[in-house]
């Protein structure tokens, strides 16, 4: 162990002490007023349109050799064929034709690392940015953008589709910023409809109003506000189960045409889904498809999953840039880590943290990037593992890049409850694959 | 005509599997009697009026005596407990004074028991408890309704999930070498057994073996996943710090303290934290070691490690980070850090157990943090004669009963005065506190049924409650170990308890499963009914004016059973069910 491994930048905190002392005026810097400051520092706000981020987790671990790295003929290389995309010189797995059209929409990370191997670890930090930390639960993406930039919106302004194991959290921002989850879109969102007639509504929420003024008696002056908040949650839930913008979770009105260009499945779905909640002023979708782990007959799983990947990606893509979005919208495809480029004696593929693939596009990438490459011919050192991988991305750099590019000041500490000054990510963009 | 029988044969055998499978889930449901009405008041043995009872179930008998002790030491442990209960209220009483803020008076029984129920065993008392304990005298309900609790396996699985939470995290951990279950259920065990608080920490410092074979080295596994296979120093380091000796040193891993935030070395004397605190702590950690299938044995302590700004890496001796003079000389390495951990002497550990058990009770810490507790700041005033009688004691029911004994516990919650935040602070009144997750749950499924659901409850019942506290759990989200958040609720929480299936289900008048249907079926009256709905959700009586709003709500409805249902979903809803106050 070593003091590279520090999860802070001791230089970089304030004492408490120092923090009593900046006084009133430092502490009265509106969160908005900040958030303006650094995007003038950053020139965001030189367009009038909100950041938005589709974060697509393909959870278990995806093979970036059958993906978006592969190496056709290698002794690593597998039953895998590469084809050419729409950037010269860059070929990826023929698992994938349809996303291969669409690669020069972004940039395409070929060399993460990360130090988890283990998925409920992995997946933690690929989605948060930290290592997990026994002593405090760190924010997911969407919860920083939601937190770092608030606004009004009837429907919830982070969600996760289909999420499995890990939805993403709001972490020590706390469970506001938690992400609202729904599953397959082609099915009502729940909670949202009541199941009684609405003459029967109207009562009990009569009698719960007069009951509540009663338990207010006699306690503390504007309890709901300086307290409970539970007037003020009940209608704002009142407020989404009546709202307009609760259209944007059903994607039954759209074309069969439109559907079937998604795929006609639920992860599909709910990259539909994903464009239809952006386009209504949601903030971060996050959809996931899981299945991805292939300890056996890694190909036969992993193309199968590619199909679902490969229809669903490209629409996603081709909706944004049709509907003007993909200017504002960041589009994230990874998984917590990639596999082993061994196949093992079950025809399978491990857990590998050291060198796999992200797809980043929209929203201030580059296009037609391509950033870093995994050997084709590894030596496959374990105690040099990154000795295979050229220009090796950390997980905090891949975040540091996505915060950036979405305007939150990614290198400024937030206060913790744990009384730690914690920087938003704990690592640098990635200068390569920004525009 | 041979395969006809054959075939009767058959279909005899199902039937009669079947036959015992249902009776075996129904269990518990009903006891035998000849009409359907009887049948279901015997159901619950439970008067929906408060006659006295024609006999109570086993889980209710009732006990005023202490369970914990022998019967010739209850008069003693009582008197010494009421000392200590005289002077944390004493302590109260002068910081009130020195405020000038003025008390509220104590709640009445119902509100204490309610109180005690949500803190011991996760959710509201049952109808059958209320009119159990109304058939004793007044002053004596309280107490019989805390030795009750105390006794019950309900409290031993609730506290022992709770204290899983802050010992070894909320997450799954690593596959195969950790089983968080059998965890808990020692824990459980340890608490039916009311072990000493010392002891038991002691046994997970130490803990050697096999993860299944002996539940305690989980403490250790729980690290596997970030130390290739072996505990993880560091990991344990920072628990052991933090949940037995509330001290956050998390930031000495990586470097000096040079915040003043975390002071060490002599607890009057204190000198700034250094990282070498952190690592020569969690150099006691690397005695263990992962052996095969013999799971972990201990061994040397052998911790290397590389401090900011060191050119290389050093050897690590293990040392405590204060009060060195406690730690002893011989023994291996955890065996010493047990001994210097559990001292008497080493007072921050019994003020973390108190801070902690005070938090656990409450709903909310006493102190900024229930995991913070720095060397050379005094804990509230009230907790510090609970922290002498700890040092003593280090009897966890004991100190229980001291804290739901003093007059913070007791208070109520309102007031004729104007109420402030510092009157919740200083316990002038009882903190409004909002329920965790697993205590909403937990009240929502005890208020859908008249008897209490326990051990003895039908398989049925008890799967009900099961799967419905884990479906409402992970759609209204759990705290994880961040269990006394001051979050308020968020709207899809809301949106669950507006139209949420557990609660659509529980308030359904079905007379069999539900108390909404029995008390349709057998109150003689809607006022009687109204009265029921309230004493199961809100473990009170309704206020003449409440009661009087209701019946002309019923009174306007055609249909009672619908009514009563809307009832229980208006008062579910409340801010009253679903706050602690």
């Amino acid at each position: 162990m070593s003091h590279h491994d520090l999860l802070c930048d001791p230089h970089a905190h304030l004492s408490r002490r120092t923090l009593l002392g900046a006084g009133a005026g430092g502490a009265m810097l509106s969160t908005i007023a900040h958030q303006l400051a650094w995007a003038d520092a950053v020139g965001a706000t030189e367009t009038s349109r909100p950041k938005n981020v589709i974060l697509l987790w393909l959870e278990g671990g995806p093979s970036q050799l059958e993906t978006f790295d592969p190496h056709p003929g290698s002794a690593i290389g597998g039953e895998v064929k590469a084809i050419p995309t729409s950037v010269p010189d860059l070929q990826i797995a023929d698992t994938l034709p349809r996303v291969a059209e669409k690669m020069h929409l972004g940039s395409l990370i070929r060399s993460v690392t990360s130090k988890e191997g283990d998925h409920q670890r992995a997946i933690y930090n690929i989605k948060s940015g930290y290592r997990p930390d026994p002593t405090l639960v760190h924010p997911s993406i969407g919860s920083i953008l939601c937190h770092e930039f608030p606004e009004q919106l009837d429907i919830p302004r982070h969600i996760s589709i289909l999420p499995q194991n890990a939805p993403a959290r709001g972490g020590y921002l706390g469970p506001v910023y938690d992400a609202f989850k729904i599953g397959d879109p082609q099915n009502p969102v729940p909670d949202l409809k009541s199941p009684i007639a609405e003459d029967r509504f109207d009562r009990r929420m009569k009698d719960l109003q007069w009951l509540e003024g009663r338990f207010r008696q006699q306690r503390l002056r504007d309890l709901d506000q300086n307290r409970t908040l539970h007037q003020s949650s009940t209608d704002a839930a009142l407020r989404m189960m009546s709202s307009e913008q609760v259209s944007a979770f059903d994607v039954s009105n759209e074309s069969k045409e439109t559907l079937e260009q998604f795929g006609q499945t639920p992860f599909g779905r709910g990259c539909l889904a994903a464009t239809r909640l952006i386009g209504a002023g949601v903030r971060c979708v996050e959809v996931t498809l899981g299945g991805w782990d292939s300890h056996i007959t890694n190909h036969s799983l992993q193309s199968a999953r590619c199909e679902i990947l490969d229809a669903a990606l490209a629409a996603l893509l081709d909706r944004l840039v049709e509907q003007d979005l993909l200017e504002t919208t960041l589009v994230v495809c990874g998984g917590e880590f990639g596999r082993t480029p061994q196949i093992n004696p079950a025809e399978g593929r491990d857990h590998w943290p050291h060198g796999f693939s992200t797809f980043l596009a929209g929203c201030g990438i580059r296009k037609g990037g391509v950033l870093g490459a995994t050997a084709a011919d590894p030596k496959l050192d374990p105690d040099k593992p990154l000795a295979d991988v050229g220009n090796p991305i950390t997980i905090g750099d891949l975040h540091a890049t996505i915060l950036s590019t979405l305007g939150v000041p990614y290198h400024e500490e937030r206060q913790t409850p744990i009384g730690r000054p914690l920087r938003i990510s704990e690592g640098e963009p990635v200068g390569a694959v920004l525009a | 005509m041979k395969q006809f029988f054959v075939s009767v044969a058959k279909w005899s055998w199902f039937g009669l599997l079947m036959l015992i499978a249902f009776g075996y889930m129904a269990s518990g449901l009903s006891e035998p009697s000849n009409d359907r009405r009887g049948e279901v008041e015997a159901a619950s043995d439970v008067r929906l009026d408060g006659s006295p009872p024609s006999g109570l179930p086993k889980s209710t008998v009732l006990e005023s005596t202490d369970v914990d002790s022998a019967p010739r030491e209850v008069s003693a442990q009582s008197e010494s407990i009421d000392r200590v209960v005289a002077a944390v209220n004493a302590a109260r009483n002068e910081q009130l004074a020195a405020l000038g803020l003025q008390s509220a008076p104590p709640a009445d029984w119902m509100t204490s028991c309610r109180r005690t129920s949500l803190a011991l065993i996760g959710s509201g008392v049952s109808l059958q408890e209320i009119r159990a304990l109304e058939s004793l005298p007044e002053d004596q309900r309280e107490s019989t309704h805390l030795s009750n609790l105390m006794r019950d396996p309900r409290f031993h699985d609730y506290w022992a999930e709770r204290w899983t939470r802050f010992i070894v995290g909320a997450d799954e951990g690593p596959f195969i070498v950790y089983r968080r279950r059998r965890f808990r259920h020692w824990l459980s065990d340890e608490l039916a057994a009311n072990r000493p608080y010392d002891q038991i920490v002691s046994d997970l410092i130490t803990a050697e073996g096999l993860w299944t074979d002996r539940p305690e080295v989980n403490f250790l596994t729980v690290t596997f996943d970030s130390n290739d296979g072996n505990p993880d120093p560091i990991r344990l380091a920072a628990r052991t710090s933090r949940a037995f000796l509330g001290l956050r040193i998390d930031c000495l891993q990586c470097h000096n303290d040079f915040l003043g935030n975390v002071n060490l070395g002599d607890p009057v004397e204190t000198r700034e934290g250094r990282q070498q605190d952190f690592h020569q702590l969690a150099a006691f950690y690397s005695s263990a070691k992962t052996n095969g299938l013999q799971g972990v044995r201990t061994g040397e302590a052998d911790y290397e490690y590389q401090y900011l700004d060191a050119s290389e890496t050093v050897e690590v001796a293990p040392a405590v980070p204060y009060a060195a003079e406690l730690l002893p000389e011989e023994g291996d390495a955890r065996s010493r850090l047990a001994t210097w951990v559990t001292h008497r002497d080493n007072r921050q550990f019994s003020r973390a157990a108190v801070a902690r058990f005070w938090a656990l009770m409450f709903g909310r810490s006493a102190t900024e943090a229930v995991d913070n507790l720095p060397l050379d700041e005094p804990l509230p005033p009230m907790l510090e004669p609970i922290v002498d009688d700890f040092v003593q004691h280090r009897d966890v029911r004991r100190t229980i009963r001291i804290i739901a004994q003093c007059d913070a516990f007791r208070v109520d919650s309102r007031a004729t005065f104007d109420v402030t935040p510092q009157h919740e602070e200083r316990y002038a009144v009882f903190p409004l506190t909002r329920l965790r997750a697993e205590q909403v749950a937990g009240s929502i499924v005890q208020a859908s049924k008249i008897k209490a659901i326990n051990r003895d409850s039908s398989l049925l019942v008890q799967l009900i409650r099961y799967g419905s506290i884990n479906d409402f759990l992970e759609r209204f989200g759990d705290l994880g170990e961040n269990e006394f958040s001051k979050d308020g609720i968020t709207i899809p929480q809301r949106l669950l308890m507006i139209n949420g299936n557990m609660l659509r289900e529980a308030g359904q008048p079905n007379p069999i499963l539900n108390a909404t249907g029995h008390i349709n079926l057998f109150a003689r009256d809607d006022a009687q009914a109204i009265e029921t709905i309230y004493l199961c959700l809100l473990n009170r009586y309704p206020s003449t004016e409440e009661r009087d709003y209701f019946i002309d709500k019923m009174t306007e409805r055609s249909d009672r059973a619908e009514a009563l249902e809307d009832l229980y979903w208006t008062l579910a809803n409340s801010t009253e069910f679903t706050w602690n106050h």
